[in-house]
């Protein structure tokens, strides 16, 4: 139930960003989600694509940092009070979210959010037993 | 038979017949130096002659020489012998101003190359050795040094000089070299070079000792270097001014560096006032050449910052021992009247774990307020998915880095191979204060 993220350092100069872009593009890999989190020097970069291998070996390849990490894609409504409700449960069973950010599935009803937690796999079971709708890798790397 | 010490009789000497040959050899060379007209002034000057020198506390006495004279008689005037003499000519790299010369006799360059032996014996080098030399050949002694001590010593000797890693690494696998001599930041470039061609670098080449030296590095490098090509790398100290590589090296105890002083006398002194400290005190040191006879430096300040150990050695050799310079007494860096060594923030760099030995360090001055910036490159080791771990991190380098140098030190953590490699001398300071 977990999804493939990979994570890049990136200098705050210019160039950088386009650069990922241009050697991810090159190798035919396509970026499903992302997002930046960024300091006055450097950002981190954050990734799911639709070949996170072969993306994590051209990065490498190209001379950047990478890591690879898993995150968990919930669907939420996508209407007034939908991730209200997803979060509201995330409290109730204390769970500490690291991360988070969100992109809205093409032809659906629904959104996607990506969550990055400190304990992976207890909080998918914590998840599960209440009943969230949480994406498998497939779905997320094929939309 | 295998030599373990190559000079015994030397090496090994009582302290007490030590400093009786050192007595000996300081007088007869203050007689062959009082007529090179820069001793007979700087004598003059001091009120001395080579005759009120009647034991080696009164090397005190004598004034010291430094590398401003050499300037000044550019290029031959420090000379002890007519030229017809100097079979061998050097120079330091001298990036500014004039370089200074140096010459050899034909005797010079025999006790240089026994010199050398001597300490590629101590750190293990024998005559079944293949000798590969990456320093470049030319005006800088390195090269030669090393390449005259080996061949003495009845190694195999390749003079590969500098250049070309591809090209190094080539050579050093298919002929089979099993001592490697550069400087230590090229011993890493090679082993980086060597994974980039995807083979490990501990198997990859039958090295089992390295020679390094040329600039100043850490024991946390010599423990990479060691780790990553699978050697034994031990140090050596020299400068060309002094004879080149060979004034004093490592054994295998790795316990500092014994410096030959049936050759040279060496002294500490405080840099600022000249005085001449206790044993075992840290400070300048001060080399006098009490065999040379091209040209015998007396009490030249090296600019190095050490310290000497009289404490005996389990190798054997009864010599002294010189701590790894801790950076250059003009060099030194000074930053809101805090006295900061490049080689101190290595030290803290490679005690973080998954840290690599790419820095550069940046002083600025922002209005009347001096910065220190240190560049460090970021890899999979110390690079964390989540923001507040690599903050987290970041933070902690500076407080470590806080509490060893005694000043804040903002750390810049950059994108790897974004600083530039050197494959001679590292350059790790960008100061951008003017001087006036």
């Amino acid at each position: 139930m977990k999804v493939e993220q990979i994570s890049i350092f990136i200098e705050n100069k210019s160039g950088r960003l386009a650069e990922v872009a241009r050697v991810l593009g090159e190798k035919g890999v396509n970026i499903r989600a992302l997002s930046l989190a960024d300091t006055s020097d450097f950002g981190i970069l954050r990734l799911i694509v639709d070949n996170t291998d072969l993306a994590k070996e051209t990065l490498k390849a190209g001379g950047f940092t990478v890591s690879k990490t898993e995150v968990v894609a919930i669907e939420v409504p996508d209407q007034p009070g939908g991730l209200s409700s997803i979060l509201q449960v995330l409290d109730d069973s204390k769970i500490n979210v690291e991360y988070m950010y969100a992109f809205v599935e093409r032809n659906a009803d629904n959104a996607v959010i990506i969550f990055r937690f400190d304990d992976t796999d207890g909080a998918i079971s914590t998840l599960q037993k209440k009943g969230v709708n949480i994406l498998p890798g497939e779905r997320i790397y094929g939309l | 038979m295998t030599k373990l010490i190559w000079d015994p009789l030397h090496e090994c000497l009582d302290r007490k017949d030590l400093e009786r040959l050192q007595l000996e050899r300081l007088r007869t060379t203050l007689q062959r130096v009082a007529k090179v007209p820069c001793y007979q002034d700087k004598f003059q000057k001091a009120g001395i002659t080579p005759d009120d020198i009647h034991s080696l506390a009164d090397l005190a006495k004598l004034p010291f020489t430094t590398k401003e004279d050499l300037r000044i008689n550019y290029p031959y005037g420090m000379f002890a012998v007519p030229m017809r003499e100097i079979v061998r000519i050097h120079s330091s790299s001298g990036t500014t101003g004039k370089p200074t010369v140096v010459g050899y006799s034909r005797k010079d360059l025999n006790d240089w190359s026994s010199l050398v032996a001597r300490f590629m014996t101590a750190a293990g080098v024998v005559a079944d050795d293949i000798v590969h030399i990456a320093f470049g050949y030319g005006l800088f002694t390195g090269a030669f040094g090393l390449h005259y001590g080996a061949e003495m010593i009845g190694s195999a000797v390749i003079p590969m000089s500098g250049g070309n890693t591809d090209r190094q690494i080539m050579i050093l696998k298919d002929y089979g070299a099993t001592v490697l001599v550069c400087t230590p930041s090229y011993a890493l470039t090679l082993a980086d070079r060597i994974e980039k061609l995807g083979h490990n670098p501990r198997t990859y080449l039958s090295l089992r000792v390295g020679l390094f030296g040329g600039e100043p590095w850490s024991e946390e490098m010599r423990r990479e270097i060691e780790d990553r090509l699978n050697i034994v790398a031990t140090d050596n100290y020299g400068l060309s001014e002094i004879i080149g590589p060979g004034v004093a090296g490592e054994c295998l105890q790795k316990k500092g560096m014994h410096i030959f002083e049936d050759h040279f006398l060496p002294e500490i002194i405080n840099p600022d006032t000249g005085e001449v400290l206790p044993p075992g005190e840290k400070g300048e040191l001060v080399l006098t050449n009490i065999v040379q006879e091209a040209i015998p430096l007396i009490r030249y300040r090296t600019r190095d910052i050490t310290r000497l150990h009289y404490e005996s050695c389990v190798c054997g050799r009864t010599l002294v021992r010189m701590d790894k310079t801790m950076g250059r007494s003009d060099d030194m860096l000074i930053i809101k009247g805090v006295n900061v060594f490049p080689t101190q923030i290595e030290e803290i760099l490679f005690q973080v774990e998954g840290c690599e030995p790419h820095y550069l360090l940046v002083v600025e001055r922002k209005g009347t307020l001096d910065t220190l910036e240190i560049l460090v490159e970021v890899n999979e080791n110390i690079f964390f998915d989540e923001m507040r771990k690599q903050r987290a991190f970041v933070e902690m380098l500076e407080k470590k880095l806080a509490t060893s140098i005694g000043l804040h030190a903002k750390v810049k953590l950059v994108e790897p191979s974004s600083i530039p490699r050197h494959e001679g001398k590292a350059n790790r300071v960008i100061d951008k204060r003017t001087h006036s």
